[in-house]
């Protein structure tokens, strides 16, 4: 295996690893708030948090590009920090992060569901206040499917195309991951680097696939 | 001995249960046949509903009052409360399900628990192993440990096998004598009503019957006609009815 496909592995590894970080927080909150309590635009949430999960990938790199350009929002404002995001690392991660939300979310929020909300009121006799309720009794009760649905996660980012290549681009040793490394080869006629991307591709998939079944009897 | 002061109105399906109880009492038994608004009354005092109308104090210490806007949240009540479904934390073994309630105050010593309660050999099963009667004795010493100012119970032995019930019983007398720790609890058997309590109160459809001690409680049970109502359902209870009468 040459260097550069090397790299182009463990960056995505490590990007969607990064990703699947960056949206667990916000990820467990958005699922939990969705689960547990009413609130006015409640479905304006869960549409915003469902999009990715049904718009075209390219779409909603489209919209990410507007977003993250210099002139966009988020970018207008990250710019003035002195901070860029379109076409470097930071762009894939946050491509996989959004992608990846819909199923962590959704995954999350059945998890939270599930739990009895008779267990949190015994908490709450035995004395506990709502940080405590929620970190010891409903976070735990509800850790396998948060657990699931950070392995779903995982894996959506790490087979992410659509979003990726129109916000970060497919940059030889700083943006291109696997699924990007894949179609930029393939086009290009260099069938053999391909091929090998392809394998790595499912040696992971394996890898992830094991893992999570793994978690699952553990937890 | 508890002072219980209850007046409140609550919201219960298809009608409002109206709970007037003003009593000096180690045990106080709610007792009817199901459906008669005894739990309700019972999470009310816990705080997990909320009277409509009304007050509701135990010893002085006042929880709701809705005259004054007073309504004490679950956790700074410091009501012990086991439901009749229990509900051990599953993820977490005995000990640490004992051990979950630590409030400063007036809360017994873990060995005299232990002790009491007869859950040394338990402390480090999962809950999921455990039988009906170590599970609520489970219960009983993790509301305890919290230190509450009153235990409340919803149907302490329904999920406890006939044989085992005089131990749930024995620790129910030690909670109130050696502990000193005041019960509320709801139950559709008279017998417990007579043995473990100091004053019964009946209800049915959300209206108070009949209050008072619990033996002259007990036969205004029996001549509200609930007790033919249920014996169908529970042919073990003629004996055990037979018993109670002749002590």
């Amino acid at each position: 295996m040459t260097a550069e496909i090397r790299d182009i592995a463990i960056f995505t590894t490590v990007a969607a690893i990064a990703a699947t970080a960056l949206m667990l927080v916000p990820g467990v909150a958005v699922a939990w708030l969705l689960a547990r309590r009413t609130f006015r635009g409640k479905s304006l949430v869960e549409t915003l948090v469902s999009l990715p999960l049904v718009m075209p990938p390219v779409a909603t790199g489209l919209l990410l590009l507007w977003l993250f350009s210099r002139r966009g929002p988020i970018g207008a404002l990250l710019a003035r920090m002195g901070i860029e995001v379109v076409f470097t690392p930071a762009a894939v991660v946050i491509a996989m992060a959004v992608m990846g939300l819909p199923l962590l979310v959704r995954t999350a929020r059945a998890g939270f569901e599930q739990v009895t909300r008779r267990y949190e009121q015994i908490a709450e006799t035995l004395g506990a206040g709502p940080w405590r309720v929620f970190s010891t009794v409903t976070l735990p009760l509800a850790a396998r499917n948060i657990l699931a649905g950070a392995v779903l996660g995982f894996s959506r980012a790490l087979g992410e195309f659509g979003a990726t290549i129109v916000v970060a681009g497919s940059i030889p040793g700083r943006t291109r991951t696997l699924a990007v490394g894949i179609y930029t080869f393939s086009e290009s006629g260099q069938d053999q680097k391909a091929a090998v991307l392809l394998a790595i591709s499912i040696v992971i998939a394996f890898a992830a696939v094991l893992a999570s079944n793994w978690l699952a009897r553990e937890a | 001995m508890a002072a219980f002061d209850f007046d409140f109105t609550l919201e219960q399906g298809e009608f409002t249960l109206a709970f007037k109880v003003h009593v000096d009492a180690r045990a106080l038994a709610l007792f009817g046949p199901s459906g008669s608004g005894k739990t309700s009354a019972l999470e009310a005092v816990a705080g997990l509903r909320t009277p409509r109308h009304g007050r509701i104090a135990v010893n002085g210490r006042v929880l709701v009052d809705t005259d004054v806007h007073v309504n004490v949240p679950v956790r700074h009540r410091h009501t012990g409360y086991v439901p009749q479904d229990i509900l051990l934390f599953p993820h977490l073994n005995v000990r640490d399900n004992v051990a979950y309630g630590r409030r400063a105050g007036n809360r017994p010593d873990l060995d005299v628990l232990v002790d009491l309660l007869e859950i040394g050999p338990l402390m480090n099963r999962r809950v999921a192993s455990l039988s009906g009667g170590e599970r609520q004795r489970v219960a009983m010493a993790r509301a305890l440990y919290s230190g509450p100012d009153v235990l409340l119970l919803d149907e302490p032995l329904a999920a406890v096998d006939l044989p085992r019930r005089r131990r749930i019983v024995d620790a129910l007398l030690g909670i109130r004598d050696q502990l000193g720790v005041p019960l509320i609890y709801v139950t559709h058997l008279p017998e417990e009503a007579l043995t473990v309590a100091d004053w019964a109160v009946l209800i049915d459809s959300g209206r108070i019957l009949a209050e008072g001690p619990p033996k002259q409680t007990f036969e205004s049970f029996e001549s509200f006609g609930m007790f033919e109502r249920r014996q169908s359902e529970r042919p073990a209870r003629s004996e055990r009815l037979e018993r109670s009468e002749r002590s």
